[in-house]
Order: structure tokens, then sequence, then C-alpha cells
């Protein structure tokens, strides 16, 4: 992990005072950027991961060696055109990437703090996120976006912060983290500690760790990521490298063989504690709780533009909870936008090659960049 | 730039707030903004078609105005204006009340069924109507509900919806529509545009 000491990151010696009461200071922020920060500093975007992703949205991953997660939408010339625009995104507290998180060694103790870490929100998150903003001087950001929990941040965001971005893009998510959503999360963190080697968290990541619950958390995740419709056409009951079925519990079928996978190459690159806390601030994710029931009160004299996509297949932020937003936006009369994109790639499409969502977003924002320029002359 | 869209931004005055309901390409959108600098919505079934307008940057919405008109608040616009599609809707009347709901003044074109050549095709040839502004056949026709000009001069009476001006349109001819020439202008008009006010 050598290349842990070439991550951009800062300190934030600021207080942050948390939801749960605790408060932190004097922590790490781990971030990256893409493109130029102009003179007039007037092309910044910040963009939010979601889940499991962290600072390096695209290029190839230094840690990882893999390509970053939102390499289809952000580079040159693509959809976050960074020959255009600056590109900002950090990993988000609680996570496992440079910033601080449950994996982040105690000094007092030498040991990773665990689950003596606080139980952070997504508030916390985009709180904590500011700071970066001071850091590199922007006084106001062109665009804030993101999908899925990183959606969630968006709106975090701009009601925190009113008018701090002139567009924001939430992407396939929920101003409200519904039943569904809290109990697929609930799987997850049982199957991570459920798993002996968890030892209530306090497991040493340098020697052994709950792999084999974080692996199932991960295959049960996946599997809300896709749809039914994408994973018949992909995998349907196709047979792993065998042409009968072996009446065994080995993975027969390739979906089997393929989640397998997935769980394992995830465990690597990720932090089983750190799942548990960032899943936890998705679940306490309700900004229509927090503005007494009333979403839009969350946007109230907004000024920015909305742009809000969903995806037709995606069954776990469906389009009905994406256009609550809208609707919460409309009763304000802001400037909002909406389309809900047809794929049969489920929630995951905002990750993926899906042409006519990367398309829109780039003409949008460049569109958008231009128009603002031209009516300031 | 269509005819009908230069009576249309007649209508409107300068800075006012505009939800163009089936807001197509976003073609009228943009020609509001730009010379009239309004504050322009859209409101449109078709995800092609909103596609394009988002990538143009305007702030549209997919949806349809039997079910989303209803996320709007009383008044929220100055203008509501709905080009050309009261007729494809499963109950216009509905549409029509969402609209005087939801703006201070309504403007509504509609293609009109009492057309002479319309008329004529029924009476000589005994077909339904197929022409420039009704291409479709009966068989085919996303057009539930035609009328014809004096039919929505009787709906807004029925409803006392006031009617602050209308124009005809034939082919570039532009007139004004007034109680004395209805009969006439029900004739000669392709296509009526109506300002509305409840």
């Amino acid at each position: 992990m050598s290349n842990l000491n070439k991550m951009k990151n800062i300190i934030i010696e600021k207080a942050l005072k948390l939801d749960c009461g605790k408060e932190i200071s004097n922590y790490p922020l781990a971030y990256e950027t893409y493109g130029n920060l102009n003179e007039k500093k007037d092309n910044a975007i910040l963009i939010f991961h979601a889940l499991t992703g962290d600072q390096y949205a695209s290029g190839i991953n230094p840690i990882t060696k893999k390509e970053g997660w939102w390499n289809y939408a952000v580079g040159p010339g693509k959809s976050f055109d960074t020959d255009r625009f600056f590109v900002i995104c950090a990993n988000v507290i609680g996570g496992c990437m440079g910033s601080y998180g449950p994996g982040t060694i105690d000094p007092l103790t030498n040991k990773p703090i665990g689950t003596n870490f606080p139980v952070i929100t997504i508030n916390d998150m985009v709180n904590a996120q500011y700071n970066l903003l001071d850091y590199l001087k922007i006084e106001k950001l062109f665009a804030v976006a993101g999908g899925s929990m990183g959606g969630m941040q968006v709106l975090q965001f701009v009601s925190n912060f009113p008018n701090k971005a002139r567009v924001a893009l939430p992407i396939a998510c929920t101003a409200s983290h519904s039943a569904q959503n809290i109990a697929f999360n609930e799987l997850g963190r049982q199957a991570i500690m459920s798993d002996s080697n968890w030892k209530e968290g306090l497991y040493d990541e340098k020697s052994i760790n709950p792999d084999k619950g974080l692996a199932v958390a991960r295959m049960a995740a996946h599997i809300t990521y896709l749809s039914k419709q994408g994973l018949q056409e992909k995998f349907g009951r196709k047979l792993q490298e065998r042409s009968d079925l072996k009446f065994g519990f080995d993975a027969d079928f390739q979906i089997e063989s393929y989640l397998r996978y997935q769980g394992s190459v995830f465990v690597d690159r990720f932090d089983a504690n750190s799942y548990l806390y960032i899943t936890r601030a998705m679940d306490y994710f309700d900004l229509t709780k927090q503005y007494g029931g009333n979403l839009s009160k969350a946007f109230k004299d907004t000024k920015t533009k909305f742009f809000i996509i969903s995806f037709t297949s995606d069954w776990l932020y469906p389009t009905s909870e994406n256009k609550d937003i809208v609707i919460a936006l409309n009763a304000i009369g802001a400037d909002v936008g909406f389309v809900e994109i047809k794929t049969d790639k489920g929630h995951d499409s905002f990750l993926l090659d899906v042409p006519d969502f990367l398309s829109t977003i780039k003409n949008y924002l460049n569109t958008t960049y231009s128009n603002i320029n031209e009516r300031r002359i | 730039m269509k005819e009908e869209f230069k009576v249309i931004s007649k209508f409107i005055e300068e800075k006012s707030r505009v939800l163009d309901v089936g807001c197509g390409d976003g073609i009228l959108m943009e020609y509001l903004l730009k010379n009239k600098v309004v504050d322009v919505r859209g409101l449109e079934i078709s995800k092609e078609k909103v596609k394009k307008c988002l990538s143009k940057g305007l702030a549209v919405i997919e949806g349809d105005a039997e079910n989303d008109l209803k996320q709007f608040p009383d008044l929220s616009f100055d203008y509501v204006i709905l080009s050309q599609t009261l007729q494809a809707f499963m109950s216009p009347e509905n549409v029509i009340d969402n609209l005087l709901r939801v703006g201070k003044k309504v403007i509504v074109t509609i293609p009109n069924f009492g057309y002479w050549k319309v008329r004529l095709d029924l009476l000589l040839k005994g077909e339904m109507p197929v022409t420039k502004n009704l291409p479709y056949q009966w068989y085919n026709t996303p057009n539930l509900h035609m009328c014809t000009i004096q039919d929505f001069y009787n709906f807004c009476n029925n409803k006392s919806v006031n009617i602050y001006k209308s124009i005809s349109l034939n082919g570039e001819k532009i007139s004004n529509i007034t109680t004395s020439n209805l009969k006439y202008k029900n004739l000669i008009s392709e296509l009526g545009i109506f300002l509305l006010e409840k």
C-alpha cells in the first residue's frame, strides 16, 4: 500500500459536530481532482461517490489498479469533461480509501478505530467534504453530482449550502431511504457481523478480516444493482464450465460463479466496518423527515438548476422515488429537469456505458455552462 | 419558426413564467427564452424529445399532462401553453381544468376540424379527413377528441372560461376571430389559437 503515501489528503482541523452528538476534529479527508480550475474558478464540479466508491472517479485507480468507478462519465471529452471542468471527488468519512473511517489507526492504541468509530450520516459526510471547497478556495461550484448514495449527498449538499452550486445532478437516488433499501442493507450487515472474524468490529485489518461475511454482503447487494431482465439475458441458466449439473453445491451456474467472483474481489478493496458504517448512513437518510415532512422546504429559495435522472430498470431507487424529488422541486417553482433513461442495466446503469445517459449529461452540462457564461457577459 | 409560435409568443408578456405542456423538442421554449427573457419550463411525454430538450439545457421534465400537471401549485405560472395536443388526451376537460388551475392565463391551440377541407373530405368522399394538420388515418390517429373552433367556443362558454383573444391561422395568414365572424373563421381556419382565463 505504498501508493497510500501519494494520496491527496487534507487534515481538517475545524471541529465537526456529528449528528450522533460526537465531535471530530483533526481528521483526514482524502480526495482526487481531474482537469484544471480556471482563472475565474467557475468550472469546478464536486462529485460524490456511492456506497463502495472512492475518490478515484476517473482513469486508473492507483490503489486497485482498476478503472475509476465513474470512468465512463468523467474524463477528457466525457460527460464531465475534464478538458473543460475541474472535477473534485473525495472519499467519504467512514470510508476506507484514506479518509477518516473505522480503519483509521487510533494513535493511542496503534490499532484501527473499528466500531469505536462514531455512527455517521449523509449530512456528516457532506459537511466534512465542504471543507475541501474552502481548502481549494472555491467560492461557488458549477455543479454537484452523484448517483445512488452520491445522489443523496447531492440533495443534502444543496439543502445545507443553498446556492453554493449552480447545477445539481442527483441520479438514481431517493430523498428518503425506503424499508426495502434498509432491509437489503441490514442483510449485508448481518452477513458481516455473523462472520466470526468480525470480532465485534475490533479485527485487525492487517491479519484476519471478516472476508466471508463481507463477500456475502457484496453478493446480496450486487443482485439489487442489476435488473431481472439484465441477469436473465447475461446469464440465464447457463452452466459454469461444465456440461451438466453436478448435484452438489459448487457453482454450477454462471450467475453463482459471477457473484462469488464479485464477492471475492470486493474484499480486497473494501473494509467490512466501513461497509457497516456507510450502509447505516444511507439508512438514516431521510431528507423529507429532516424538513418536517415537507421535502420542498429542503430546497427553499434555491436558485440551483436541478437535473434528475432515473432508470427504467432500477428497482432499488425506482423512478417513483426520483420523481418525488421532482415533485417537491416543482412545488416551489425550482428550475428542474427530469428524464427516465430506458435501460435494462438496473440501478448500476449510472456507472455503466449507457450512451443516452452519458450524452444527455454531457450536453446538459456543456450547454448550461455556456449559457451561464454568456449571460454574465 | 412556425407561425403558430409567433402568435403564441406575442400573447406572452415579457419576464413572465411559462409552462409549455407538450413542449416537444423545445423549439418554442428556446424562441421564448431568446426573445422575451422568460422563465420557461416544459413537460413532455416522449423520452427522446425530453433528452433533446435537456441536452439544450432546458428545464423540461418527462411526464404526461393528464397525470403530472397535478404537481404544479395553483397559479404557479403566468402562462401555460398547450399547443395542438388537447385532442390527444383521454379527458381534455380535466386537462383544461388543470391548465387553468396552474396558469394565470392559458394558451391553447387546436387543429380545426371545422376547416373546409376537412368538411369536404367527409361530405364528398365520405372518408375520415386526412389533411396537413391531421395527417393520420382513423385507425392510427392519436387524436381521440377532435373539435372545431365553434366547439371550443361553446365548450369555453359552458365552462365560463373567458376567451381573451382568439386567432385564426390559415397557412401563413393570421386573423382575429370575433363572435361576428366565428362561423366564417370556423370554415377557413386550419388552426385556432386561444388565450384563456378562468
